[in-house]
C-alpha cells in the first residue's frame, strides 16, 4: 500500500513536469511549423533556434501586471481559469503511455491510473472544461468576451455530439472502456489497429474535426475570433490567468491527440512486432538526425550553424544509443511509439491552422448538426451492423 | 476512507442544494446546481456503480447545465428581487420539511436492511458492461420507449420553436 502510494506520487510528478514541458514547448513548435509554412524563421532570437523563447514566455507572463478589471463578478472571474486548467489536466491522469514496466523491482503501468470507464471519464472532464469558457465569458462583463462564452459553449455542445459517436464505433470494435485495453486488443501489426482493422477511416476523420472544434482550434476558433471578438472569452484576462486559458487549450489539444492514439492508431504498439525489427526504427531515425546535423555543422551555410548544429547532433546520436540498451527499451520504445503518434496529430492541429481559413459561425453549426453527426450516426450503425454479423 | 468521502460529498451535495435556493442570482444558483450533481456522481462512485457516475457528469453536470448556463447568459439576467414572504409557509416550512426528510428515512430503514447492497429491482452492479446488459435485455421495452418519447418531445419542441418564428 505505501509502495503504491509512493509510485504514484512519483508517476505524477514526472507525468506533470513532462507535460508542463510539452505544453511550453508545443508553444515553441507550433510557431515555428507555422513560421515555416508561411516561409519565415519564427522565434530565433532567444537561445539558438528560439529554443528558449517559451523560458522567455513564461517568465514574461508571471512578471506582467494582474489586472482584475473593477467591473467583472469577482468570484467567477477569478474561479474561471483554475477550471479551465484543472479540467484541461485532469485528463491526463488515465491516458496510457506504455505497457507494465519494471522499475528497481516494482511492476507497474506507464500510466496513472487504469480505470474500466476511462473513455467515459475523459469525455466527462471534456464536458466540464465548457465552464471554464463559458464562465469566464459571462463573468467578464463585457459584451466581446460575454458573446466569445456564448459561441464557444454552444459550439462545444454540438460537437461533443458527433465527437462520443465517433469514438464509440472503435469501442464497439474493441468491446471495453478501458484505454489500456483499448490499446492492448489492437497489438501486432499496422492492420490490427482500429483504424484500419474495423474500417473506422469515417469516425477518423469525424473525430478529428470534432476535436477541432472541441478545442476551439483553426478553423473553429470562433470563440476568439480576433477581427470580430477582439480575443472572445479571454479579452479581460491578463498575466498568468490568461496563460492559463493558453495552458488549458493546448492541453486540451495534447488530450483528443493522445485519444486519437489510443482509439484508433493503436496507442504505444509499434507498426509492426518487434521480432521484424521495429525496435530499431528510432534507433535509426535519430542517428540519421544525428549524422545530418552534423554534417550541416560541418559544411554551414550560415555561420551559426557551424556551433549549433553539431551540439543537436551529439544529442541526437547519445538518444539513439539510449535507444540500444536493453534495460530501457521496454520503457522507451513504446514510449517512442506513443509520442510519434501523438505528435503526428498535433503537427495536424499546426499544419491545418496554417492552412485553412476560419469558419462563418452559421456554417460552423450547420456543419456539425448536418454533416458530422449524421455521418457519424450511419457510420455507428454500419459499424454496429456489421459487428453483429460478422463477430 | 468511504465514510469520510461519503460525509465530505454528501455534506457538498446538501450544502449547494441550500445554495441553489438561496442565492439571488440564477448564475450562481446554476453554479450551485453543477456542484450538486459533481457530488452526487462521487456518491454513486462510492456506491459502485460507475457508469451512472461518468453518465451523472456527462449528461446533467455536462449537457444540461451547460445549456442552463446558456440561456441564463443569453437572456442576460439579473438577480431576482426579494420576494414577499407568506406567514404560513415561514411558519410551517421546516417542520414540514423535517418530518418529510424523518418518513423517507423512517421507510427506507425498514425496507433496507443495513447490510444490502445497492440495487434497482434485481439489478446490482454498477459497470457499463452490466448496465448495457440491462438495458437491453431486461428493460428494452422501457428503454424503447423512453427513447421514443424523448424522440417526441425533441419533434414537439422544433415545431413549437417553429411557430414562434413564423
Amino acid at each position: 500500500m505505501d509502495s503504491f502510494i509512493v509510485i504514484s506520487l512519483i508517476k505524477i510528478f514526472v507525468v506533470f513536469g513532462a507535460l508542463m514541458t510539452i505544453l511550453a514547448y508545443l508553444q515553441w513548435v507550433e510557431r515555428k511549423v507555422i513560421a515555416h509554412i508561411q516561409v519565415r524563421p519564427g522565434p530565433y532570437r532567444v537561445g539558438p533556434h528560439g529554443l528558449l523563447q517559451p523560458l522567455a514566455d513564461v517568465i514574461k507572463l508571471i512578471t506582467k501586471e494582474d489586472l482584475v478589471p473593477p467591473y467583472v463578478n469577482k468570484v467567477l472571474y477569478l474561479a474561471a481559469p483554475f477550471l479551465a486548467i484543472t479540467m484541461a489536466l485532469l485528463s491526463i491522469s488515465v491516458i496510457p503511455f506504455g505497457p507494465k514496466i519494471q522499475v528497481a523491482g516494482y511492476a507497474t503501468y506507464m500510466q496513472l491510473t487504469d480505470l474500466n470507464f476511462g473513455v467515459l471519464l475523459i469525455l466527462a472532464v471534456s464536458s466540464m472544461g465548457v465552464y471554464g469558457i463559458a464562465l469566464a465569458g459571462w463573468s467578464s462583463n463585457n459584451k466581446y468576451a460575454l458573446l466569445g462564452g456564448l459561441r464557444s459553449s454552444a459550439q462545444m455542445i454540438s460537437y461533443e455530439l458527433p465527437l462520443s459517436l465517433a469514438i464509440a464505433a472503435p469501442l464497439l470494435i474493441s468491446n471495453t472502456l478501458s484505454l489500456r485495453k483499448l490499446v492492448e486488443v489492437q497489438d501486432g501489426w499496422l492492420w490490427n489497429w482500429n483504424l484500419f482493422h474495423g474500417f473506422q477511416y469515417v469516425s477518423f476523420i469525424v473525430f478529428i474535426i470534432a476535436a477541432f472544434a472541441e478545442t476551439n482550434r483553426v478553423p473553429f476558433d470562433l470563440p476568439e475570433a480576433e477581427n470580430e471578438l477582439v480575443a472572445g472569452f479571454h479579452t479581460e484576462y491578463s498575466s498568468m490567468k490568461f496563460a492559463s486559458f493558453f495552458m488549458a487549450e493546448y492541453a486540451n489539444m495534447v488530450t483528443v491527440s493522445c485519444m486519437a492514439t489510443l482509439l484508433f492508431l493503436g496507442g504505444w504498439v509499434a507498426p509492426w512486432p518487434a521480432k521484424y525489427g521495429s525496435g530499431y526504427v528510432p534507433v535509426a531515425i535519430f542517428a540519421v538526425a544525428g549524422v545530418i546535423a552534423i554534417w550541416r555543422g560541418l559544411n554551414p551555410r550560415r555561420k551559426r550553424d557551424r556551433f549549433t548544429f553539431p551540439p543537436f547532433g551529439v544529442v541526437f546520436i547519445v538518444v539513439a544509443a539510449v535507444f540500444l540498451v536493453p534495460l530501457v527499451q521496454s520503457a522507451l520504445l513504446p514510449l517512442f511509439w506513443f509520442c510519434a503518434k501523438t505528435g503526428a496529430i498535433l503537427f495536424l492541429f499546426m499544419w491545418i491552422r496554417g492552412t485553412l481559413p476560419r469558419f462563418r459561425y452559421d456554417q460552423l453549426m450547420g456543419f456539425a448538426w448536418k454533416v458530422l453527426f449524421p455521418v457519424a450516426m450511419l457510420n455507428l450503425l454500419a459499424t454496429g451492423l456489421a459487428i453483429a454479423l460478422f463477430s | 476512507m468511504e465514510l469520510i468521502l461519503f460525509l465530505v460529498f454528501a455534506g457538498i451535495a446538501v450544502a449547494a442544494a441550500i445554495n441553489v435556493v438561496v442565492q439571488r442570482h440564477p448564475i450562481s444558483s446554476a453554479i450551485s446546481l453543477i456542484a450538486v450533481m459533481g457530488s452526487l456522481a462521487v456518491l454513486y462512485l462510492l456506491l459502485g456503480a460507475e457508469f451512472i457516475a461518468a453518465a451523472q457528469v456527462i449528461v446533467y453536470a455536462g449537457a444540461i447545465m451547460v445549456l442552463f448556463i446558456f440561456v441564463i447568459m443569453l437572456l442576460n439576467a439579473g438577480g431576482e428581487t426579494k420576494p414577499g414572504r407568506s406567514f404560513i409557509a415561514s411558519l410551517l416550512g421546516v417542520p414540514v420539511l423535517v418530518a418529510l426528510l424523518a418518513l423517507l428515512a423512517f421507510f427506507t430503514a425498514r425496507i433496507y436492511p443495513r447490510d444490502t447492497e445497492v440495487h434497482f429491482g434485481g439489478f446490482r452492479g454498477g459497470t457499463a458492461q452490466a448496465v448495457g446488459r440491462a438495458l437491453f435485455t431486461t428493460y428494452l421495452l422501457p428503454f424503447e420507449i423512453t427513447s421514443i418519447l424523448i424522440l417526441i418531445a425533441i419533434v414537439g419542441a422544433v415545431v413549437l420553436a417553429r411557430k414562434e418564428l413564423e
